[in-house]
């Protein structure tokens, strides 16, 4: 295997609530190379976006990461000084927003939003800042880029908001970019055109992206590989093809069923039953038994990540075998 | 075809160049109306409900003193013209002479103006300079024990009567310690012809007192403004952004945070500047600050009546064209406003 | 939860969820029997020239009088008894407080049912006489009104209900309006309910919770203005002195050291209005349906 640009070991984020312990993420590992995009599939409330927080170094009290290893290029970023951790956020690792509508400063014209994310980092003059963030703008196909820099974000329409913060996330050329749920409130022939523009560029520059959603198509057709999350951990690991076709935990077996497709047409949608669970002083065992058909009295202690396939991983007692899918 | 964002630009667009000035007129007509019932209100509490003889004419004029008023005032003929005569005096800049001072009753309001705007700016001044950083810490900080106790400070402040604070400051600082003075204006230097004593070191030290005194209420005000504002701004996804772009938390709160909490902070400030005014009788009473204030009492005590008259009339066009200028600030600086008042 | 509990339980066990706000609930009920019972427990009788000496004017507290009375409190420059001046204003400034706050609840309750139930002109026009009030500050309308009609308790408490009854009136009128669009609202109407069942059953009760906690809070603003305009001379008359008053008479001799004059009518005035706030504080958070658990 290569050396990957990211890896994550055991990763533990929890909040500190009055209520209780709120494990966000949980014993989460994953690694992502060069050039190669990893999709984080699962549902709102299964951790995946604090997931990218805590890489991020951007977790608010009352939550805090608790364990685990964040390595990039082979350095513990968990073992950094805040102002070393500064440096890294927007240099080595850029992040993208879901909402373009309010991840740009309403109140800052783009020019200001762009140079500041250059100076934070580089001792350039403004001059030559405004330079490298006119070409960040033209790259990521914004039109006439040396007007729209002294533009605010309300006079850009949403599509072209977030390839403004795009164009900001690539401005020092990361390692690592970490996109969460960038086109989900977009209309989807932009989304289209975003996720297009976005392979390209990693593939050319070999950033490595973690893209973070809750829709399967979308990671059909951009990741390379897939992590399944839910309750704060990966219950699935593969290629998207492997996961994809064959998925092996109920889950994500479930997941897939739910997406309404042409083939199933006039059938009933299928749909998992009941509702995730609050993660509010979980139960220990497998997090998903009260929803899934599969499950039963083994199901209450907590299922270890197996490898029964090579190169795939899942977290189940009863993973579904090849002819439970068909 | 144009993209879809372009049709909403566009209306947008024409929106706003045409509700300009619909909304300045609409604006203008509303306090030239609402200033149109505060001098009927004047002018039916002083002459319907009082007697105006007794109200206008000096009790110490003779006879025919008094039947010369009557008929330069008009007072034998019916209310709604002496209403118009009422109001083309005002006009006019004719409220009568202080019985008191014996000056035009307009004249010497305008001489103690510059005493309580002197005072109201101090104030306002002291108010957002320590309120907008107090606010920002107790915002970013709201479990720390300064920040509680800037909010529970803030909470005082809003409840105690602006007089009774007053007295407190004067009894710790003047008589117990006797640090500061109580009384007066102290000096006062021109500048530009306006007497002034924010020149002098001993008018500021006369300054002090009043001007905190007066600074108190909009002083919690401003904190809780900036407190709430900063913590609203903190949960945005564009605060969150600006850190993972690695900017420093100064930048972050002084330029992210901080402009986008300015824009209610600044109206706040321009709205409650008249309220400043109005409170400055309190406080000009306690310090004997010589202003608009303290006359409008000391008259209101001797029965110099065409002073009450003439104050009560400067102070609400006063209020008028306070809450014009900030409307209109308001609805330059936000776009918002004035596309929602044009439709309304 | 447990077992039902009826609204008013609810309400009840909520409120004494705060420390806080009990402490000010007792301390505000003792402000009030002392102010109800001020003739009964007062030492003299501030009002009754005949039981005052000039020769025990000015004492400081603890001093003894001629006829062997303990001004615990000292006296002020009438001689009169300090305690008992406090007792007796108690009275006036809570009177006029809530007297003014009742009144002014029942008119703008009145006024805002009216704007929301009927709308139209009737809506523009007390909406628009609602807006110019609130544009000028309580104060300047209170001291505009004294200052036309003179010095009294009756008129400062007419001030008093004209600066306050425009915020009941917007109060009342938003959260009918907001009831009034709902659905068993036009369901009543379509039954063709008569118009005073819709407004007394339906609108009314659901304006009074917000109005409730408003009324509170101003109560204690009231009582405040009363006491600042008293203090200005231009309140109540003499003859019968609020708080406010009280401190008046005291402040040229605070200058020449003699504090308490002013100072212990002015520890009443904070005492009272910082309880009252601490008690609507409470209520506000038990009475608003969005923090409900």
């Amino acid at each position: 295997m290569t050396e990957s640009t990211l890896r994550v070991e055991n990763l533990r984020t929890h909040f500190f609530t009055r209520q209780g312990v709120v494990k966000a993420v949980e014993d989460v590992s994953f690694s992502v190379g060069a050039g190669r995009i990893l999709g984080l599939v699962g549902e709102s409330g299964s951790g995946k976006s604090m997931t990218g927080y805590s890489i991020m170094g951007l977790v608010d009290p009352p939550g805090r990461v608790v364990a685990g290893r964040i390595l990039l290029g082979g350095k513990d970023l968990r073992t950094l000084a805040p102002d070393e951790m500064r440096k890294v956020r927007g240099n080595r690792i850029a992040m993208i927003f879901q909402d373009p509508m309010m991840t740009l400063n309403p109140v800052l014209r783009v020019d200001t939003q762009m140079i500041e994310a250059i100076q934070a980092h580089a001792d350039v003059s403004r001059a030559a800042a405004l330079e490298r963030a006119r070409d960040a703008l033209a790259r990521v196909g914004i039109p006439s880029p040396q007007e729209r820099l002294s533009a605010y974000p309300h006079q850009f329409s949403g599509g072209m908001r977030q390839r403004v913060a795009i164009a900001i996330a690539l401005l020092n050329k990361p390692d690592l970019i970490i996109a969460d749920e960038p086109t989900t409130a977009l209309d989807v022939t932009i989304q289209g055109q975003i996720l297009f523009e976005m392979q390209k560029l990693a593939r050319e520059s070999g950033t490595a992206l973690i893209w973070i959603t809750h829709d399967l198509s979308v990671i059909a057709g951009l990741a390379d590989e897939i992590c399944v999350m839910y309750a704060g951990r990966i219950v699935e690991h593969g290629s998207v093809d492997q996961v994809l076709d064959a998925p092996l935990h109920p889950y994500t077996h479930g997941l897939i069923d739910s997406v309404p497709s042409r083939g199933r047409r006039g059938e009933p949608l299928r749909q998992i039953p009941g509702m995730t669970p609050s993660l509010l002083d979980l139960a220990p065992g497998c997090a998903f038994r009260d929803r899934c058909a599969r499950a039963d009295g083994a199901c209450a202690e907590d299922p270890a990540l197996s490898s029964p396939v090579a190169g795939r991983q899942v977290r189940c007692f009863h993973p579904l075998t090849q002819s439970a899918v068909a | 075809m144009a993209p879809p964002y372009m049709g909403i630009l566009h209306s947008a667009f024409w929106t706003l160049i045409f509700s300009m000035p619909v909304f300045i007129v609409r604006r203008l007509m509303q306090s030239v109306l609402v200033l149109c019932f505060m001098s009927l209100l004047v002018f039916v509490g002083v002459y319907a409900i009082g007697n105006p003889v007794d109200i206008l004419i000096n009790p110490q004029a003779d006879q025919a003193d008094i039947e010369r008023a009557i008929a330069a005032l008009g007072l034998d003929k019916p209310l709604w013209q002496q209403y118009l005569i009422f109001l083309k005096q005002a006009l006019a800049g004719d409220l009568g002479k202080s019985f008191a001072y014996n000056i035009p009753a307009i004249q010497l309001i305008l001489e103690r103006m510059p005493a309580t705007l002197e005072l109201a700016l101090a104030a306002t001044g002291m108010a957002v300079f320590l309120g907008i950083p107090l606010g920002l810490w107790a915002g970013l900080k709201p479990d720390s024990w300064p920040g509680k106790l800037i909010m529970t400070g803030s909470i005082l402040g809003f409840s105690l009567p602006t007089f009774w604070v007053g007295l407190m400051l004067i009894m710790l600082f003047a008589v117990e310690l006797g640090w500061l003075p109580s009384n007066g204006r102290g000096p006062t230097t021109e500048l530009l012809g306006i007497p002034v004593s924010f020149l002098s070191w001993e008018g500021v030290r006369h300054l002090i007192l009043p001007a905190t005194n007066l600074a108190l209420f909009k002083l919690s005000l401003i904190i809780r403004l900036t407190r709430a504002g900063t913590r609203e701004a903190l949960l945005q996804d564009y605060v969150k952004f600006a850190r993972a772009k690695g900017l420093s938390s100064t930048r972050v709160v002084g330029v992210h945070v901080l402009k986008n909490i300015m824009i209610p902070i600044v109206t706040v400030i321009g709205l409650e500047f008249g309220s400043v005014i109005a409170f400055a009788i309190v406080t000009e009473s306690i310090f004997a600050w010589p202003g608009m204030g303290k006359l409008i009492i000391d008259s209101i005590n001797v029965l110099d009546r065409p002073v009450i008259v003439a104050y009560l009339l400067i102070i609400v066009s006063l209020f008028i064209l306070i809450n014009l200028a900030v409307d209109i600030v308001y609805s330059l600086l936000d776009p918002r406003v004035r596309i929602s008042e044009a439709k309304g | 939860m447990q077992r039902e509990q009826t609204p008013l339980q609810r309400i009840v066990a909520d409120f004494a969820e705060s420390r806080l706000a009990l402490s000010g609930l007792a301390v505000l009920t003792l402000i009030l029997l002392v102010a109800l019972f001020a003739p009964l427990i007062s030492p003299q009788n501030p009002y009754d020239l005949a039981q005052l000496d000039v020769l025990d004017s000015r004492l400081p507290p603890g001093s003894r009088s001629g006829d062997g009375l303990t001004f615990w409190l000292g006296s002020d420059d009438q001689g009169r008894d300090i305690l008992s001046g406090i007792f007796y204003g108690l009275r006036i400034s809570l009177g006029v407080g809530v007297a003014s706050t009742l009144c002014a609840v029942i008119i703008g309750l009145t006024m805002g049912l009216c704007a929301a139930y009927f709308g139209g002109r009737t809506d523009g026009v007390i909406m628009r006489f609602v807006d110019i009030q609130l544009s000028f500050p309580a104060i300047l309308i209170a001291l505009i009104l004294l200052a036309l009609l003179g010095q009294g308790i009756g008129k400062t408490i007419f001030a008093l209900i004209m600066v306050q009854w425009a915020y009941y009136a917007r109060t009342v009128r938003s959260t009918a309006l907001v009831e009034r669009r709902k659905e068993y609202i036009e369901a009543a109407v379509c039954l063709a309910l008569p118009p005073s069942r819709i407004v007394f059953r339906h609108l009314l009760p659901n304006c009074l919770p917000p109005l409730i906690v408003i009324a509170t809070v101003q109560v204690a603003a009231a009582i405040a203005l009363e006491a600042t305009l008293s203090y200005l001379g231009i309140g109540v008359p003499i003859t019968e002195p609020s708080l406010g008053l009280l401190i008046k008479n005291g402040f040229d001799y605070m200058l020449s050291g003699k504090y308490w004059i002013s100072f212990f009518p002015g520890i009443a005035l904070l005492v009272t209005i910082v309880s009252i706030n601490l008690v609507a504080d409470q209520l506000r958070d038990v009475l608003n349906p969005r923090l409900q658990k």
